[in-house]
């Protein structure tokens, strides 16, 4: 089976998230970057995919030089080669137009990706692809197996879950269940080693499609003080919460 | 344990200095301490066992050999790799690091550099694996700064060498499977002999009630007319330099080593500092405890510089012995001093388990033993710059 998986190069979960004077792009001052988390389960599991099949996992990132350090990664933990098409990934449409040309060309038989990236939480891009691609789509995907070329899928909806028949090729969006969280695999010294001699292309975007474009960054506003009413002076409640909260 | 919270320092930027390639090694290192070290360690420390089951992550890590050759199942990596590796795992315990630089730099590298290749290709591998552990015979009951008077020897029986003789406080030695140990031969020359379990003769009783690297076993080879086969003596180097050459490795490592138990003691002290309230205000805020912070941040740079320095020296093979020591005796000792203050912070919470503080400082006072005591470094460097011996 030959495996794509969409790696996107966000920041770590611990980060403090600050923005430019101007308010329009992340400030990356001193920000760690991590693999997407649930991109990791994505490539967890295609590794799964290609140690009992057999195959390939290529993983795949959309960005500038920048993000060359969060492919390693991913060549390190196990994938075969990495490809970066370069391009700045503005928005979820700009990311899908770069990869549906690569995904089409190259013909995988099965593109995983996380269900949504942590740093802009667009929940677009896998669907968008699947769209243009014109290509079966299961999101949220908690669990899969493919025998024959059709995949099973589980997927989690509310109050519970569903599972779904579709032939490959097709587009996973996966979170966790696709794997656990213990199944993720921390790269060795050995695999850091190898990644060093793993393909890694570049390919130049194809796509200058933007949709939409941030205008502003803002954080959320900071906690109010906390206001103390005597328990037996409802009044004063009653009034703080008319006049002030403008909640009755 | 509560969970592991740590956030690396890192005022200068040194992250700028290293290749993507270090700070891949670097945190992954970090990602698997996180994992499998910091929720387990205060326990073992506390049981005074080791914690036998990290052998086998260590191994997959890649932290036994990071800079032997792939094709005798080390990483091939750089010192630098090296240093970051042994600073990460000591961070999580010094114990877990003392047992992953004897197994390195004590065992496999002494097999490496002055063995033949028939010893290699039998021992480096299952090293690498952790199928194998390590242990490094050197020190005597009666000979541990002045290594070179040292009574154990062995005699040349024609098929075979009888060895005699007894090494005290050796990482590793109650469940070693192989020991590089250091004996006279009858012209009085120093030499590595490869001594194995199960050779008749060769016992390693363990040493008691230690109150520092309590997370790691230290013990005792002793030799009682032991038959070692000739093939097992490492040919291509002898004298005092081989098993020094040996202990610049580890004290390299060490070096780094002492800047994450530092750097895991102020990020702790720095997070209390914050959250700690006291006279209505978080203690952070008054000015002795922010003397504290600020000098052990300063003293945790300049070691992460110096290191760092030391560390490109070592990748073009240029560090000395008197420049390892020096970096050996600064980095432990500061990190000693930051592991005092940084208790003193935490008040009566330093003391208890809760935190790694009290662990930290307890397994520092050995590392500003072993490995040459920091007065003796002082005197390394004493005699570099001067050209005179102060030893003797």
């Amino acid at each position: 089976m030959k495996i794509l998986v969409c790696i996107s190069h966000v920041p770590d979960t611990t980060s403090k998230i600050q923005f430019t004077s101007d308010g329009k792009s992340l400030d990356t001052t001193g920000i760690q970057f991590v693999i997407n988390p649930y991109d990791e389960f994505a490539l967890t599991r295609a590794l799964w995919f290609k140690e009992k099949e057999g195959g390939s996992v290529t993983v795949v990132n959309v960005g500038k030089a920048n993000t060359e350090p969060t492919l390693r990664k991913a060549l390190a933990i196990g994938a075969d080669d990495a490809i970066r098409i370069d391009a700045e990934p503005t928005d979820g449409f700009a990311v899908a137009s770069e990869l549906i040309s690569l995904i089409a060309t190259e013909k995988y038989d099965l593109v995983i990706m996380g269900r949504e990236s942590i740093d802009y939480n667009g929940t677009q891009v896998p669907g968008m692809v699947a769209a243009l691609l014109d290509w079966p789509f299961v999101n949220a995907c908690v669990g899969m197996e493919v025998e024959g070329g059709v995949a099973t899928c589980i997927r989690e909806i509310d109050g519970g879950k569903e599972t779904v028949k579709a032939s490959l090729p097709m587009i996973v969006a996966g979170q966790k269940g696709l794997v656990e969280e213990k199944d993720l695999r921390i790269p060795n010294m050995r695999g850091i080693m190898t990644a060093r001699t793993k393909p890694l292309k570049v390919i130049p975007s194809i796509s200058n499609e933007v949709a939409t474009e941030a205008i502003k960054f803002e954080r959320p506003a900071g906690k109010q003080a906390c206001k103390m009413v005597s328990s037996d002076d409802v009044k004063a409640l009653v009034d703080l919460l008319h006049n002030e909260a403008k909640a009755i | 344990m509560a969970t592991d919270q740590f956030q690396s320092p890192d005022y200068y930027l040194m992250d700028e200095l290293l290749s993507e390639e270090h700070k891949l090694v670097r945190d992954t290192t970090r990602n698997w301490v996180k994992k499998e070290v910091s929720p387990i360690i205060e326990d073992y420390a506390q049981k005074a066992e080791f914690p036998k089951q990290l052998v086998k992550g260590l191994a997959e890590v890649g932290a036994f050999g990071p800079y032997i050759p792939t094709e005798y199942g080390g990483a091939g990596l750089d010192q630098i790799s090296y240093g970051l590796m042994m600073q990460e795992i000591e961070r999580g315990d010094s114990g877990v690091r003392s047992t992953c630089s004897v197994q390195s730099s004590l065992v496999m590298y002494p097999i490496y550099a002055y063995g033949n290749e028939e010893q290699r290709m039998r021992f480096l591998p299952k090293l690498a694996s952790g199928e194998f552990l390590g242990s490094f015979g050197l020190t005597e009951p009666n000979f541990g700064s002045n290594p070179g008077g040292m009574i154990t020897h062995f005699k040349d029986m024609g098929d075979h060498y009888l060895l005699n003789g007894a090494k005290m406080w050796i990482s590793n030695a109650p469940f070693c499977d192989v020991a590089v140990v250091w004996a006279k031969s009858e012209e009085g020359r120093i030499h590595g002999l490869i001594v194995e379990r199960g050779m008749e003769g060769f016992t390693t009783p363990e040493t008691h009630n230690k109150w520092s690297l309590r997370a790691s076993a230290t013990g005792e080879l002793v030799f009682d007319n032991v038959k070692v086969p000739k093939e097992n003596l490492l040919p291509n180097k002898s004298g005092l330099g081989a098993p020094l050459g040996c202990l610049d490795s580890a004290r390299y490592g060490i070096a780094w080593g002492a800047i994450g138990a530092a750097m895991d003691c102020y990020d702790t002290a720095l997070r209390y500092s914050k959250e700690r309230i006291q006279f209505d205000r978080p203690i952070g805020g008054f000015q002795l405890q922010q003397k504290k912070l600020a000098e052990m941040i300063t003293e945790i740079t300049k070691a992460q510089l110096l290191t760092f320095r030391l560390g490109q020296l070592k990748n073009e093979g240029r560090a000395s012995t008197a420049q390892i020591s020096m970096a050996k005796r600064n980095n432990v000792d500061m990190a000693l001093t930051i592991c005092r203050d940084a208790r003193q912070m935490l008040g009566g919470m330093g003391i208890t388990g809760e935190y790694p503080i009290m662990r930290h400082m307890m397994n520092l006072e050995s590392v500003v033993t072993y490995e040459g005591t920091h007065d003796i470094h002082l005197l390394i460097t004493g005699m570099d710059v001067t050209g005179l011996n102060a030893f003797k």
